[in-house]
């Protein structure tokens, strides 16, 4: 369903490629998780996908292709009609990600009310359904709040569910557990495999520590300076890992029986 | 409630200091009332018994206490040039002088606040510069200037208002408006240039922010982002600006009022300057103080309403 | 971008040089005195021989606006030394040291803020006496040393424990020392822009003041009293309040562009 077909991007600013030339596929239901360390490019293929890339900042070629459309070139208008509705991102820092100043439920329906016309209690009631489907505890208490008023985990939980009011085809997952504390970040894992097995929903999953894809991640892509230097089924690249680069990040996570 | 209640208990504290800086400052140069009522040839025993009836023989705190409570009871003194209470020397410009400033700032407010935002685009855009050197421009504009040249070609030559004649506000209260919002423009110009280069710093910081990356990502147009999010992320530092404004536009008030000759508290405050008429500048001096702080606390109270974040009073 | 930048600086202190050039040239010589008076040359429009015209009095108003603007900028130029100086002294003391001092000054700072610069120069002339140059100086000195203050406490309580500020202080250096040598240049570029910003202050303050007949009175020129002037005569010699009106803006906007050049070349510096 998403093909990037050899996507390259150059920030003005700076002399090297962000992203030098990456191919990837994710099929429906797949969970990708996209590996490296910080400027790997990572983010930037994210970026692409979801149509955030500052375009009069940098240069762009290749296809970002989403059922076939692609989302690269496309004008403005059309990558609207895409944006939240086949495409749910969820960002690294919730507390930033949501708007201050509007309370939790409405931000968790915008996307319904820029993609659909449904009626404001419809919406909410929607929203509601979002809400529970993330086990947000109490999703009315919580629909009132500002962002504020609830925890990072919390957060990122009506982060999600704003993003999968919708239904869309693919979620983007910008290091969403990074900012969490470990025993919240292990509860989102386990939710995100819940609506992945429960809707279908395709995944891109990005993060530089590979413990967290390796629980969660179908297929797992690992990118180094801009280039795609792995790629394969979770299980290949954990056990076969063919370069260099994937060893020496797997050799790094850290393993309880040594210590045990 | 709580928060409404502390901030209402700073705004006296702040008009307690004002008042109290203002009276100080004044005692301190005034010298002694009684002579200066009495004048140079009066005998030390009539100035004796004037200070005992004026009260001027308790101690200083005494002496501020009963003016603060006369303050606030309309007593404000008497003024030593025109022998009259100060109150009701003050009690028909102070009308004058307030809904001068209110127009100047109503005037800064509906222009500055939606052009603010409107016009971040362009800013941004390859006429930036001209925006930032049109706002240095109009900065420079000083008020009495303008006034100048709009009681000139508004009042002289279009016959809009009679420059120096200015209506009753009981009587001709349409007539007196009209009359006080050409002086308001005056003092607005530099003031909504400087709310629009502040505007617009604060629309480009917010721009930067993630949770616009958010808006983007959920398929809001720029319109949406704009209108949506980011307007109202930005009125909260427009909006203290906009309080702190009416300092600016006192002062600017002042000026304009003798340029357009406007019977308001600035005309009498410069004449009891140049009388050395200490209670009227002294009275005149806090009015325009606590209404500048009063302002500030309306533009926290508006706040409040806006941002939730402020609402705990601080206590995070 | 950067271009562009500097353009506002550059732009500005051409502007400046410009205006600085010809009042300093007042200083020195006028094309005509400016007091003297002529009844054969009364009310005269710009002209070779008046630049500017002449006033009711016959008296060429472009010597008087060379000469106004001589005073004008050397009591804002003064103001602003006064406001600065004495400003970062207690910002930079108080920042450094903070405490109960600290406290006491910032709070009076704030209550200070509730009078409009103004209304607070007016309060300190009527207590000083109006209509004499140095009053005008210490009162309008006085009210710009709480924004400064303000400033460069911040500035100042900013970098206070940045490494090298201790590192400084291990080595014993001592506190003179460490605020003035290693400290200060740091909050230049926050003190440079300000200054601007209150020079601009100042000579709208001081031509307000001198507008409402407080400030310098005649035989002195300065800017603002010629308004006032020049406003009672505007139908008759319109050119008298035009031209005193420009050079007070010229003079405030090349100022502001160059504070609006420092401002954003500080930013540039910071990336």
């Amino acid at each position: 369903m998403l093909e990037i077909k050899d996507l390259h991007v150059k920030f003005h600013t700076r002399d090297r490629e962000a992203v030098a030339g990456v191919t990837l596929t994710i099929h429906d239901g797949e969970i990708l998780g996209l590996v490296g360390e910080s400027g790997s490019g990572k983010t930037v293929t994210a970026m692409s996908v979801a149509g955030l890339l500052p375009r009069r900042q940098c240069d762009y070629r290749g296809e970002v292709l989403l059922d076939g459309q692609d989302l690269l070139h496309a004008d403005r208008d059309f990558l609207r009609t895409v944006q939240g509705k086949k495409i749910g991102v969820v960002f690294q820092q919730p507390m930033n990600a949501m708007d201050p100043l509007i309370r939790v439920g409405e931000q968790v329906g915008e996307v319904l009310r820029i993609h659909t016309d449904m009626s404001p209690e419809e919406r909410r009631r929607a929203s509601l359904e979002a809400m529970d489907a993330v086990e947000l505890d109490d999703p009315e208490a919580v629909y009132r709040k500002y962002p504020h008023e609830l925890s990072g985990g919390m957060l990122q939980r009506a982060m999600i569910a704003a993003a999968i009011v919708i239904r869309p085809s693919l979620l983007l997952l910008d290091e969403p557990t990074t900012a969490l504390d470990v025993t919240i970040q292990a509860q989102i894992l386990e939710l995100l495999k819940k609506l992945n097995a429960e809707s279908g929903v395709s995944m891109m999953f990005i993060s530089h520590n590979l413990n967290v894809v390796r629980k969660l991640c179908t297929h797992v892509a690992v990118m180094q300076r801009g280039l795609l230097v792995e790629e394969g089924s979770t299980a290949d690249v954990f056990y076969h890992p063919q370069h260099e680069y994937t060893r020496h990040l797997i050799d790094a996570i850290p393993r309880r029986r040594k210590y045990q | 409630m709580k928060s409404m209640l502390r901030r209402v208990l700073m705004l006296l504290a702040t008009m307690l200091i004002v008042s109290f800086l203002t009276y100080a400052a004044f005692e301190l140069i005034s010298g002694d009332p009684a002579e200066a009522m009495l004048g140079t040839q009066a005998t030390p025993a009539r100035v004796e018994a004037l200070r005992k009836e004026l009260g001027l023989d308790a101690p200083f705190l005494v002496r501020y206490a009963r003016w603060l409570l006369g303050f606030f009871s309309g007593n404000l003194g008497v003024s030593y040039s025109y022998k009259l209470p100060v109150a009701e020397l003050i009690a028909p410009k102070l009308a004058v002088t307030l809904w001068m400033c209110l127009i100047s700032f109503i005037i800064i407010s509906v222009i500055s606040l939606p052009l603010g935002v409107l016009s971040y685009q362009s800013a941004v855009g390859r006429f930036g510069w001209l925006h930032t050197t049109l706002n240095q421009f109009f900065m420079a504009v000083p008020p009495f200037f303008t006034g100048i040249l709009i009681s000139w070609g508004c009042g002289v030559i279009l016959r809009f208002f009679t420059p120096g004649d200015f209506p009753d506000l009981h009587a001709d209260p349409a007539g007196a408006l009209r009359y006080l919002f050409f002086a308001a423009v005056c003092i607005a110009i530099p003031r909504v240039a400087m709310m629009l280069r502040m505007m617009r710093s604060t629309v480009i910081s917010e721009m930067e922010k993630d949770y616009v990356q958010t808006a983007i990502s959920r398929g809001n147009d720029r319109q949406g982002v704009l209108v949506g999010h980011v307007l109202k992320n930005s009125l909260v530092p427009a909006i203290t600006m906009l309080g702190q404004t009416m300092a600016e536009i006192v002062a600017g008030g002042i000026v304009v009022e003798q340029v357009f000759g406007i019977p308001g508290l600035g005309r009498l405050l410069v004449a009891s300057i140049a009388n050395r008429d200490y209670p009227t500048v002294q009275a005149v001096v806090v009015i325009l103080a606590f209404w500048v702080v009063f302002a500030g606390m309306a533009a926290d109270l508006v706040n409040q309403c806006i941002d939730p974040r402020l609402r705990l009073g601080g206590e995070s | 971008m950067k271009k562009k930048m500097n353009g506002y600086l550059i732009a500005g202190l051409i502007i400046t040089c410009i205006l600085a050039g010809l009042t300093i040239l007042g200083y020195f010589y006028t094309p005509y005195d400016p007091t003297a008076m002529s009844g054969a040359a009364k009310f005269q429009g710009p002209s070779m021989a008046h630049l500017f015209g002449t006033d009711n009095f016959g008296r060429d108003i472009f010597s008087r606006v060379l000469k106004g603007s001589g005073t004008t900028v050397f009591i804002a130029s003064c103001t602003v030394l006064i406001g600065a100086v004495a400003g970062t002294a207690v910002g930079a003391v108080t920042g450094y040291f903070g405490g109960i001092v600290d406290d006491i000054l910032m709070r009076m700072n704030d209550a200070l803020t509730a009078f409009p610069s103004i209304l607070l120069a007016l309060v300190v002339i009527s207590i000083l006496g109006p209509g004499s140059e140095l009053n005008v100086i210490i009162a309008l000195g006085i009210v710009f040393i709480p924004s400064f203050a303000r400033l460069t406490r911040t500035a100042f309580a900013s970098i206070r424990d940045r490494n090298y500020i201790e590192s400084a202080r291990l080595m014993g250096a001592g506190s003179a020392r460490i605020l003035l040598i290693h400290m200060l240049p740091n909050t230049l570029s926050v003190l440079l822009p300000a200054i601007t910003i209150g020079f601009n202050n100042a000579v709208l303050a001081e031509a307000s003041m001198s507008f409402l007949g407080i400030g310098v009175t005649p035989p002195d020129a300065s800017l603002g009293y010629m308004l006032s002037e020049a406003q009672g005569m505007f139908a008759r010699a319109p050119w008298y309040a035009l031209s005193t009106g420009l050079m007070i803006i010229l003079l405030v906007f090349g100022v502001g562009l160059i504070g609006e050049g420092l401002q954003r070349l500080g930013k540039e510096a910071k990336y």
